[in-house]
């Protein structure tokens, strides 16, 4: 069924009546994005203002495949990583084909002793409906919906926002901005930054289409179908019986003519067939890989698509801006706080453009192989395709989309090499079970120092978390090692890890943490 | 392992002779994909990224 978009309530600004104190965070876009930045701020004991242009959710599906890290993220943020894995779709299962047959097929393959799935389906708009709910009910955060921010302006301790309501316009000091506005951000715009990278000449048609149908919770890929010959397809179920499907139309094609009803209905009923469905969205849309050179500009950051676009099939857009939000959330909170120097934010653009990189890279190169350009690019593509559907070696090389996996922060913490690969500093810790519930959920909203099959060192001035060496805490943290110390980061990366160290080598690991050091 | 550009063949005229002979009867087309084909599956059997490296800029490099 269709989802039924209930506009949220606008309220009047108090800044219309008089000039408001000045607030500590203002927080620009009501997506995903910017929600979850306002609850984590707020787990951090951090107020914050939102203000949103729009008083509803998402329209149209939009960011669909949600990412294990970022489910993490989400479960952080009161109910919201729950319901989202509630209501969604979990798959593993990928399925690539040249036209009919299968050359290579993928399983997401969640071992075991994870709370969270690798994948789960779930349209833009619930999980933004979550966050709003989730965000309405903290004390911390205000949202005003129907508030566009149409002037902008700051000095060295704080920024003034001019914002548009419709009783009128209103300002607004805070002394952060945080604009997390999207991909066509307006607060990027205002401040004329420039926004460098690549558009690749290719035009998708994206759909949601309703349809009862009994395909498997798969992530079926074609190359060349012979229902949408010499292009590209993607099928994808997300709940309520709502499937996406992605079609590749070619730079040719006119964007005006293609996204008429009638000229989608016959493509759609190509790839499902005699199968009755309702078309409920599509967008047509060009692939781009840019980013801002730095995501922090005086007390204006950026985080999410307004710092970083990617092209789609890497599920790398919405993923990547939740790790934006783990990143700063903590960080920022001990600015305001003033727990920490706000030279320490220079960690989170340091963080994130280098994993903004690594999601750009991705994308490039699926895009690339999914569109190749004439000539040789085109020849050796085709060739691989032709490959992988006779000797394994080539299915490696078929690139459908590389789908997100968090990225390793270059830090410079402690190390100690006889420790697992996987969990070295710059990593997310791993998660384990522990009993009944879950190591990820034990870590808090402080820095912990997890002592693994002995005890901590006296006069540690972080919370420790003791562990017995077994099970998955011994294979994901020990390895052949008998014992372990992992100073662990508020958003759960491991900061610094031994098999010993004293009580003042932790305590100078947290003070570099907390500083942000290179 | 690092690429070889010394003679390395166990029979030079004989893989010389058998390349030809692979390509007899391809149109342009067919022949270059052949050779696409050929490329990809030498180069896995290579697999160590820095010999491929040097591979591909020795070929750069000599045209």
């Amino acid at each position: 069924m269709a989802y039924d978009y209930k506009p949220y309530p606008y309220r009047r600004a108090p800044g219309l009546t008089a000039p408001e104190p000045r607030h500590k965070v203002l927080i620009v876009g009501a997506g995903p994005i910017g929600l979850a930045m306002a609850i984590e701020l707020a787990n951090h004991g951090v107020r914050s203002v939102v203000i949103d242009d729009n008083d509803v959710v998402s329209v149209g599906s939009r960011a669909i495949c949600w990412s294990k890290r970022a489910l993490e993220v989400l479960d952080r943020l009161g109910d919201v990583g729950a319901r989202a894995v509630a209501k969604g779709v979990t798959w593993k299962v990928g399925r690539t084909r040249h036209h009919e047959a299968e050359v290579y097929a993928f399983d997401l393959l969640p071992e075991a002793g994870h709370k969270m799935p690798a994948f789960v389906n779930l349209q833009q708009y619930y999980v933004e409906e979550y966050l709003i709910d989730e965000a309405l009910r903290r004390p911390e955060i205000e949202i005003r919906f129907k508030n566009r921010v149409v002037g902008l302006d700051q000095s060295t301790d704080h920024a003034t926002a001019r914002i548009e309501t419709p009783d009128g316009a209103y300002e607004l000091e805070a002394d952060w901005l945080i604009a997390c506005d999207g991909a066509r951000s307006p607060v990027r715009e205002m401040m004329g930054l420039a926004f460098e990278g690549v558009l690749f000449e290719e035009r998708f048609l994206i759909a949601d289409i309703e349809m009862t149908a009994d395909f498997p919770p798969e992530r079926w890929f074609w190359f060349e179908p012979t229902f949408h010959p010499g292009q590209s397809a993607l099928l994808h179920k997300q709940p309520d019986n709502i499937y996406r499907i992605d079609l590749q139309l070619g730079w040719d094609t006119d964007p005006e003519v293609e996204r008429k009803p009638e000229r989608i209905v016959p493509r759609i009923e190509k790839v499902v067939g005699d199968r009755k469905f309702r078309l409920d969205w599509s967008s047509i849309y060009t692939f781009q890989c840019r980013r801002l050179d730095s995501f922090l500009h005086g007390r204006v950051i950026f985080a999410g698509d307004s710092a970083h676009v990617v092209s789609p099939f890497g599920a790398r857009g919405g993923n990547g801006g939740l790790q934006d939000v783990d990143a700063l959330g903590w960080r920022l909170a001990a600015v305001v706080r003033g727990d920490a120097p706000g030279a320490s934010l220079a960690a989170y653009d340091r963080e994130r453009t280098f994993g903004a990189d690594e999601n750009i890279l991705n994308s490039s190169r699926t895009t690339r192989f999914m569109t190749p350009a004439d000539g040789i690019e085109r020849l050796f593509r085709d060739q691989v395709l032709r490959l992988a559907g006779q000797v394994p070696f080539a299915r490696t090389l078929v690139n459908s989309g590389r789908l997100s996996v968090p990225c390793t922060y270059a830090l410079t913490g402690a190390d100690d090499p006889a420790l697992p690969l996987a969990a070295r500093p710059g990593s997310v810790a791993p998660d384990a079970p522990l009993g009944e519930a879950w190591l990820l959920d034990r870590l808090g909203r402080e820095p912990v120092l997890l002592a693994i099959g002995r005890a901590a060192p006296k006069g540690v001035t972080v919370p420790v978390l003791e562990l017995a060496a077994e099970g998955w805490v011994r294979a994901r943290y020990l390895g052949g090692a008998g014992a372990a110390l992992y100073l662990i980061r508020p958003d759960q990366i491991v900061a610094a890890r031994w098999q010993d160290a004293d009580a003042a080598t932790i305590a100078d690991a947290v003070r570099a943490m907390w500083e942000g050091r290179e | 392992m690092s690429l070889t550009l010394q003679p390395n063949f166990q029979d030079a005229d004989g893989f010389y002779a058998a390349l030809l002979a692979t390509h007899k009867g391809l149109s342009e087309a067919e022949s270059a994909a052949l050779n696409a084909r050929l490329i990809l599956i030498l180069a896995n059997h290579v697999g160590e990224k820095a010999t491929l490296d040097e591979a591909l800029k020795a070929a750069r490099a000599t045209g």
